[in-house]
């Protein structure tokens, strides 16, 4: 067991901090105000690579790994959460499940643009009447010659408005439940696709959330992902990877959080001393310090799994997302409360890294949904 | 064509400065970085790789660890590493400091089409001398203070920045260029190159990678063949505080002039 970080890690480290406070930290409170998508930020993470991370080379990835992939989240996430959320679902929820499951024709095809940061992903899963229980799936899909018509809708998709590939799920036989459904990748130039209604949030609000909607929509035959009746596999597999991006974009939160009160604590003054000279600032920021190293480690696992080809990829993921999100809720929180009057105001950061971490104890599995993979991979039931 | 690009790992002054009882830096306990201005070098180096595709080498004299900084230039897209290192050429001030890259980039090859190019000084030392001593001891004719370049064939055209304006030169290769911050924005690692930084080659070149060339001689190296002594160490008190003026308007610059005038700069 070693729990010290390689020398490319380091380095990694040390540049996504740089890129993190340079590039995206300036803009993430606009991005928040005006819900606006950091477009100008994307082909600057393309250039780096950040948009391919743990995809090999050949086919336009970087080379990397799942653990420094969850590194690029965290640290990004530190100072943005929108941005971290971007960068994730393209990586973990459209990249991942073409790498997985694609024919080599639909990899050579649609990764190369992907993964270099050309073009940006998404994934539909969820409907209004099928979140947590997936599988309830209205969306169909029916085969008619040498193409699928689609119809129904998804909704809660990130990157909606920008993104030109989505994994899409679709029941294609509703008489198998589960098994009936299938995973498509749909271009959104294909004809009867839409991006619907707009949702206002509360947090991640510079990630643009919509609707997906298929009229009769055209999707040829041969953009099935795997095969007819594997895509209920494909999303959960894609999930049980997925959520060590949004766990490792809790953790940035959390941590983004926890650096914020060091500095002001050690600034502001009360009753003649310095926050940080009274012991509950520092019994709270030592708690919080532990639970951050804490869900740290459990990323990091969870990340070295994925690497590893460790079939309890799902088991770790679930814990580490579980933890990190409720982490980065119970940090921002005290946070905020350490912050006190200026806390509430949009003048600092903390406000709005509160309003952050909500989303990651619900979206790719709510805490009750990991509650529930963790018990049953224990055999409590 | 090749580039060599001269780089040096410095104390990292935004966090805790660390300073001796005799006013020296405390260089052992504090954090390290690339020097500034070399990572301009780099870049200028990287720009003319992705342009002509010619081979980027970046040079450093130091301790062992040193290597760490090559290899974060190598994640930048730097070819190739070539790490100065032994106890002989320890204590070295920048003449023989000088002296000992020139041998190390000598006994590599300086090729007709080559450019060394160096950053304008070390944010510890702030002397802008090693680049300058490098070309005259390669005897390589030099530009410095570029703040803009432009290559067409073997010419370079460098707007050389000065404090009360620039000149525009132009210098054939091989050549060697010292840069300045304006020159521009320095890139950064990319994931791929992380990946691949630590497969690059890196040559050491030691004491005896070097004795044998006709610049290394044991009474110009090291601290015993550094002409400088450093007598004392010590904080300049701090100049007055600057006076502002507000406005635009007449009765602000007769203001100024007044004072101008008082002090005969007028």
């Amino acid at each position: 067991m070693d729990f010290k970080l390689t020398n490319e890690l380091k380095m990694l480290q040390k540049m996504y901090r740089s890129f993190a406070e340079n590039e995206v930290k300036p803009i993430a409170a606009e991005v928040d105000e005006e819900e606006r998508f950091p477009k100008e930020t994307i082909p600057k993470l393309a250039r780096y690579g950040f948009m391919g991370i743990p995809y090999p080379k050949e086919y336009g990835g970087q080379g990397g790994t799942a653990l420094a992939y969850a590194m690029a989240i965290e640290e990004i996430s530190k100072v943005c959460a929108t941005t971290g959320t971007i960068v994730a679902a393209h990586t973990s929820l459209c990249c991942n499940p073409i790498f997985d499951w694609g024919t080599e024709e639909q990899k050579r095809k649609y990764l190369p643009d992907l993964l270099s940061g050309r073009k940006l992903g998404g994934f539909g899963l969820t409907e209004p009447n099928a979140g947590s229980d997936a599988s309830r799936q209205q969306t169909t899909a029916v085969l008619e010659g040498d193409h699928y018509v689609m119809n129904g809708s998804k909704c809660f998709i990130t990157n909606a408005t920008e993104a030109d590939v989505f994994i899409v799920m679709a029941m294609t036989d509703p008489s198998k439940g589960n098994k009936g459904i299938s995973a498509f990748i749909v271009e959104r130039n294909f004809p009867g696709f839409s991006v619907g209604k707009h949702e206002k949030k509360m947090g991640i609000r510079g990630s643009a959330t919509c609707d997906l909607i298929f009229e009769d929509c055209i999707i040829p035959k041969e953009n099935l992902l795997g095969k007819e009746g594997q895509g209920f596999k494909v999303a959960m597999q894609t999930l049980d990877g997925g959520r060590v991006g949004v766990a490792a974009q809790a953790l940035g939160i959390a941590e983004g959080a926890l650096d914020e009160v060091v500095k002001y604590t050690g600034e502001r003054q009360q009753f003649g001393k310095r926050l940080a000279q009274f012991q509950n600032t520092q019994f709270q920021i030592a708690d919080m310090k532990a639970r951050c190293d804490a869900a740290q480690l459990l990323v990091y696992r969870a990340a070295a799994a994925k690497d590893d080809h460790d079939p309890n990829l799902g088991f770790y993921s679930s814990i580490a997302k579980l933890y990190a999100s409720e982490t980065a809720s119970d940090v921002t929180r005290r946070v905020v409360q350490l912050f006190g009057g200026y806390g509430y105001t949009r003048e600092y950061p903390v406000e709005r890294m509160m309003r952050d971490a909500k989303i990651t104890e619900i979206y790719e599995g709510t805490s009750e949904v990991q509650r529930m993979v963790i018990a049953a991979r224990m055999g409590v039931r | 064509m090749k580039i060599i690009v001269t780089v040096k790992q410095v104390p990292d002054t935004s966090g805790k400065v660390a300073v001796n009882p005799d006013g020296t830096l405390n260089r052992a306990s504090m954090e390290t970085i690339i020097n500034p201005d070399d990572l301009n070098a780099t870049e200028a180096a990287l720009k003319l790789k992705d342009e002509y595709g010619c081979k980027v080498i970046a040079f450093t004299m130091g301790p062992p660890p040193a290597e760490g900084m090559l290899r974060e230039l190598m994640a930048m897209g730097v070819d190739e590493g070539v790490l100065i290192t032994a106890r002989e050429f320890g204590g070295s001030d920048t003449y023989a400091t000088s002296q000992i890259i020139a041998a190390a980039i000598d006994t590599y090859g300086v090729d007709e089409d080559d450019i060394v190019i160096c950053g304008r000084q070390a944010i510890d030392g702030d002397t802008a001398q090693v680049g300058p001593q490098i070309a005259e001891k390669l005897h390589l004719p030099q530009v410095s203070y570029a703040g803009e370049m432009k290559k067409e064939g073997n010419t370079l055209t460098i707007k050389r920045m000065l404090e009360d304006g620039y000149m525009t030169i132009k210098v054939n290769t091989p050549c060697l260029i010292t840069c300045i911050k304006e020159l521009n924005e320095p890139r950064y690692i990319s994931v791929s190159g992380a990946f691949e930084a630590y497969s690059k080659p890196l040559v050491i070149m030691d004491y005896a990678a070097l004795k044998d060339h006709p610049l290394i001689d044991e009474t110009t190296i090291g601290l015993k063949g550094s002409p400088t002594n450093i007598f004392k160490s010590f904080t300049p008190p701090q100049k007055g505080v600057g006076m502002m003026l507000e406005g635009a308007g007449k009765e602000t610059t007769d203001k100024l002039a007044d004072i101008l005038s008082a002090k005969h700069i007028i």
